[in-house]
């Protein structure tokens, strides 16, 4: 249940196989890169991420940006710091650590790049606190189709000055854009953690504890069910200071009636589930207890229980459609993370399109008219 | 004062007779005298006066009204209470101004999933009104929360004095149902956390009423903390103050709110609430800490002490939600309140990284003096969101014209110091021609590419938030002599 790490640069994404590769260093590197060529291009970080969403239809280059590794500026003061899309996070993290700082985002593959997780809108447990890429990315530098580098939002953390396309580059895998440099808002680096594990023996009980936790005043930065084919365990993750942690430990284990105090939580916590086929589920957050009941039988994974979004490893032949129509009423999603390559061609990735589909389009095709950017990989075949 | 005559355009008389037609006659204004009330937002020196003015009832009047103006090529201006502050919701001179404040339902309250959805016209307080017996509440609080709306705080990616620790309306809204300028109706999120497909929610909200009309949104709503605490702060410089905020941050608390006053807004607020504010202080800070009462307690007597080693004179510590309210109320109707002590004034907006506060603030004062104009700052200080209240006598011919001159000039510091030329109350039309001193060229066109895939016609809220944005078919360099639908094009004073 560890996360693939990939040996040696990437040569395909979700199956499709790239017949060229580029690691431009600057921003006026990829520039030129899209400028100089007319074919598809797929940009693409450390590589975690390939198999997420879906193959793009062709690739004649991948545009690595490993090669834009510079952490540009970091102002402690101002809890802001500005790195390009290469830089892989555990670096950051490590450098943030040193002024008691760090950026309060927690995807757990390991190698990651910033740039990498925005395009994939990759999260992890700590997302029920401090929320997903799109709430801490507070400026982005992109470089389009044709070559142009633009920059929207800033430095501030407060800023409304125009559109905030950082949001928009949020989860589009690149089709929009190349992300060449990102700024982030920061947080303080919580001096102490504790954890509370409660073991979980069906669907209904991770949903009323989910619930307490959700409708108490307690603080976790997670929570977190791991669940093996219909029974698990959750962990409520408290960082803060030592005071607080006790005291708050103590008062879930009260709320919950149940659970044992750790200062770290167990192995499985912040860990994707690995299969044949793997999803990630996104609900109104109540509705876990019906997500779980709807999952095919052997489903293992984990969920961020009290957010409503949850990674889970089903069987290779399960019926995703049936899947998704269960947890429509739920306002929910499916979308696959990882499939055998073979079964790709037959696989939805995204599942249905809402009726916002038509203007998405308008935008890629505002963007990139050429359709040459990662095509195919966001929805639709867009 | 003569605004432009209803009748300025052929297209809108007859426009007007097919809104009458299709969403009733009582919804209609056309009357000088009726439109007059919309002339303006919370911005009153510009005023346009539209030709038509609606008042929508429902959703179905909203997309009615939209596809007859898209279908006669008239551009449209959506409204929510007018309270906005930089000339978003001012009319199109030859347009039609929706106004959404009559859909105020609140649609659904879902305490299990901490989500309210409400109509546009539904006011911010309201929201957190109808979560607290449910022990929740809508974190996004700007000052005018009593009177907002709650479309207006979408467009406008509206913020207040607590999201420095909870985020903006953009980190709270989950979903909006949209009237796109062509009439179509497209759902932008939802209820659930994510959605498949490219984040449009995220970049609709903040695009000032030019990407299309929200008739539904959907809120996420916070648990209310298990304790709060407030304290009020005394300095007798502004650079104590503003070391005191560096030395919080720098200690690792996250308060909900650091606001910052200084001398002039505190005499202001002391002759419109007497609020009680120490005597004598040349700066005060307002901290507010929320959350578990263990680290709220831990964290508040670190910051007395911080503020203690920075020379504070004086702090009082609220001991009830009485004492709390005080202490705020003296903030939050400091705008107003300017109005106590000068004929006239003018509200700006900038940001800078809060590390400079001081610095900026020294340079602010020494520009306001050397203009013979008082300034007066009250400021989300925490996030580094200056509010200078820029004081001038309107009968003073030229003053308005200073005011506004200094304003800018204070945006030019923010700018280069590496921050913005708004933190929240928008570009619209105050300061769009400002756009450029933050974003070059290529910046500007990749946004209007958004902006080309909403409303490829330009006839949502044209005018604003951008300076003459090119054609949508045009190629990038080419740019239009002006833009045709501006605003601006109205009686300015």
């Amino acid at each position: 249940m560890t996360t693939p790490h990939p040996v040696g640069p990437v040569r395909t994404v979700a199956g499709t196989v790239a017949a060229d590769a580029v690691e431009p260093a600057t921003a006026a590197e990829v520039a030129e890169v899209l400028r100089s060529t007319t074919g598809t291009v797929v940009p693409v970080g450390a590589g975690t991420k390939t198999g997420w969403a879906a193959p793009p239809t062709s690739c004649d280059l991948l545009l690595r940006t490993t090669g834009l590794d510079r952490i540009v500026e970091h102002a402690p003061g101002d809890l802001v710091v500005v790195a390009e899309a290469g830089v892989p996070l555990a670096r950051l993290q490590q450098r943030l650590a040193e002024h008691g700082q760090m950026l309060a985002l927690d995807p757990p593959e390991a190698g990651a790049t910033l740039g990498g997780i925005v395009s994939a809108n990759a999260s992890g447990p700590r997302r029920l606190r401090y929320g997903t890429a799109r709430d801490l990315l507070i400026g982005v530098t992109v470089v389009l189709a044709d070559g142009t580098v633009a920059r929207s939002g800033g430095k501030v953390v407060k800023n409304v000055a125009g559109y905030d396309l950082g949001k928009l580059y949020t989860g589009a895998h690149g089709a929009l854009g190349v992300l060449v440099s990102t700024t982030w808002r920061l947080h303080p680096l919580p001096p102490v953690t504790g954890a509370v594990t409660v073991p979980v023996p069906d669907a209904a009980r991770a949903g009323r504890y989910a619930a307490l936790l959700a409708r108490s005043t307690l603080t976790p930065t997670a929570v977190e069910l791991n669940w093996i084919d219909g029974t698990g365990e959750l962990t409520a993750l408290f960082e803060s200071s030592a005071a607080s942690v006790r005291a708050q430990t103590r008062a879930a284990i009260a709320l919950l009636g149940a659970g044992r105090a750790a200062e770290a939580p167990p192995s499985w916590f912040g860990v994707r589930p690995a299969g044949a086929l793997v999803l990630r589920l996104a609900y109104e957050p109540f509705a876990l207890p019906r997500v779980l009941e709807a999952l095919p039988d052997g489903a293992t994974g984990t969920a961020s229980a009290c957010t409503g979004v949850g990674y889970f490893a089903v069987p290779a032949d399960s019926d995703l459609a049936a899947l998704r129509a269960a947890i429509a009423p739920y306002d929910g999603s499916a979308v696959v993370l990882a499939a055998d390559d073979a079964a790709r061609a037959v696989l939805d990735h995204w599942g249905p399109v809402g009726d916002a589909f038509g203007l998405m389009t308008r935008v890629k095709d505002r963007f990139d008219p050429e359709r040459r950017l990662s095509p195919g990989r966001l929805l639709g075949g867009l | 004062m003569s605004a432009v005559p209803a009748d300025a355009t052929p297209k809108s008389p007859a426009l007007a007779a097919r809104l009458r037609a299709t969403i009733g006659a009582d919804k209609v204004l056309t009357d000088p005298a009726q439109l007059r009330t919309y002339e303006c937002d919370g911005l009153t020196n510009f005023r346009v006066r539209p030709a038509v003015v609606v008042l929508a009832a429902d959703r179905d009047d909203v997309v009615a009204t939209v596809r007859l103006c898209a279908a006669a090529g008239v551009p449209f201006v959506a409204r929510g209470s007018g309270t906005g502050l930089s000339g978003g919701a001012v009319p199109v001179a030859d347009g039609v101004l929706i106004v959404l404040s009559r859909l105020r339902r609140i649609l659904a309250v879902d305490p299990d999933n901490a989500r309210v959805v409400v109509e546009p016209g539904v006011i911010n307080l309201w929201v957190t009104r109808e979560a607290a017996p449910y022990g929740q509440a809508y974190a996004p609080d700007p000052s005018s929360q009593q009177v907002c709306s709650i479309g207006g705080n979408v467009a406008e990616n509206a913020g207040g004095a607590h999201c420095l620790k909870y985020g903006f309306t953009v980190n709270h809204v989950m979903g909006a149902e949209v009237v796109l300028p062509d009439g179509e109706v497209v759902h932008l999120g939802g209820t659930a956390p994510e959605h498949p497909g490219l984040d449009l929610l995220g970049a609709f909200v903040g695009s000032e009423g030019t990407l299309g009309v929200a008739t539904r949104v959907t809120v996420r709503t916070i648990q209310a903390p298990e304790t709060v605490r407030t304290m009020l702060v005394g300095f007798h410089s502004v650079e104590d103050a503003a070391g005191t905020v560096s030395d919080i941050i720098a200690a690792g608390i996250v308060p909900a709110a650091i606001e910052m006053m200084d001398a002039l807004a505190i005499e202001a607020a002391e002759a419109a609430v007497n609020c009680g504010y120490p005597q004598g202080a040349v700066a005060v800070l307002v901290v507010e800490l929320d959350g578990p009462a263990v680290e709220v307690a831990e964290q508040f007597d670190h910051v007395e002490q911080l503020a203690a080693a920075r020379h504070a004179f004086e702090t009082r510590i609220a001991r009830d939600e009485a004492e709390r309210a005080l202490m705020w109320k003296g903030r939050k109707s400091a705008f107003a309140a300017v109005g106590r002590i000068s004929p006239a004034y003018y509200v700006q907006d900038g940001v800078i990284p809060r590390t400079r506060l001081p610095e900026i603030l020294t340079e602010v004062g020494r520009l306001a003096d050397a203009a013979g104009i008082r300034v007066a700052n009250v400021f989300h200080a925490g996030d580094g969101n200056l509010h200078p209240l820029i004081l001038f006598d309107d009968t003073v011919p030229g003053a308005a014209h200073a005011a506004e001159e200094l304003g800018f000039t204070i945006l030019d510091l923010c700018v280069d110091a590496g921050g913005s030329i708004t933190g929240e109350h928008g570009v619209g039309l105050e300061k769009k021609s400002r756009m450029p001193r933050q974003f070059s060229a290529d910046d500007l066109d990749t946004m209007q590419l958004v902006r080309c895939a909403f409303d490829p016609d330009g006839i949502a809220n044209p005018g604003k938030q951008f300076p003459t944005p090119r054609l949508c078919g045009e190629r990038p360099g080419v740019r239009t002599a002006a833009d045709t639908h501006d605003p601006a094009l109205g009686e300015v004073f």
